[in-house]
């Protein structure tokens, strides 16, 4: 199960499991049930959703007694952030995201 | 409390995965810092930058059985006599075959806290330096663009005097 390029890109690649990694990005470390709640989706499309997602080592599980919980492991995305972004001078591409959120919290 | 879970895959073996963590000369090139210890439990661990001599963070070896796990505590220097400050940091190290699993679990951590935020920045980009580091021989400039770590810290006010 080594994590390659090609399965971060397609599990990045289906909203439903960039919203499941959202939540996981506001609260690490969830059980399967709670990540079902609130979701159309059906209990067997999110375990398809987190399987794929764990596949491509944007997810990290850890037992807990009789639970199994989620947790965000963003490893890989940093590495495809290296690799495009991190060589290059950085500080202008920080002011730039900088100037963005502070104009973004400025809307009403 | 918060709990984080990092994972990687790093073409290595788990003897050279845990000489990247306990020793200092390995980890001052994809971490910024050398962490030196004996590595016994109940000893105590020091990140440190060596040029300055200033210990970084701190704690002790709760559990060590090279080269598959070792647990530490993890606390700011300046909170030690504080035990709510306390977080605590696994390594599993798990040979799959030609490449190793590397787990990094960081619990006890305050909901909120400086730490949590820091640590959840910190171990994505230490991780992903240390596996191509053990992979190609050469670490990332692992702290590239974040403003906020202690090395970019360091760096800035290197410059600034």
């Amino acid at each position: 199960m080594v994590a390659d390029e090609d399965k971060v890109f397609k599990a990045l690649a289906d909203p439903s499991r960039r919203q499941l990694l959202d939540r996981l990005r506001r609260k690490n470390g969830q059980t399967l049930s709670e990540l079902c709640e609130g979701h159309d989706m059906s209990r067997q499309a999110v375990t398809k959703h987190l399987n794929l997602l764990e596949e491509a080592n944007l997810v990290a599980t850890a037992k807990r007694g009789r639970e199994k919980l989620h947790f965000l492991n963003p490893v890989p995305i940093n590495e495809i952030y290296m690799r495009w972004i991190g060589k290059f001078e950085q500080g202008r591409i920080q002011a730039l995201h900088n100037l963005k959120q502070a104009l973004q919290e400025k809307e009403p | 409390m918060s709990e984080f879970v990092y994972t990687t895959y790093i073409k290595t073996s788990p003897q050279r995965v845990w000489d990247a963590i306990t020793t200092p000369e390995f980890a001052r090139q994809y971490w910024g810092h050398g962490n030196i210890s004996d590595w016994k439990p109940g000893s105590r661990w020091d990140h440190v930058n060596e040029s300055t001599g200033k210990v970084m963070m701190t704690g002790e070896i709760l559990e060590s059985n090279p080269p598959r796990r070792l647990v530490l505590s993890w606390v700011s220097p300046d909170k030690v006599a504080d035990r709510s400050e306390h977080s605590r940091v696994t390594f599993e190290i798990e040979a799959m075959e030609d490449i190793v699993r590397l787990n990094v679990i960081h619990d006890q951590l305050k909901d909120g806290s400086e730490m949590a935020k820091g640590i959840s920045r910190g171990w994505p980009r230490v991780l992903s330096s240390m596996k191509t580091f053990l992979e190609t021989g050469n670490p990332l400039n692992t702290w590239a663009g974040d403003t906020q770590s202690c090395a970019s810290k360091e760096k800035a006010k290197q410059q600034a005097a």
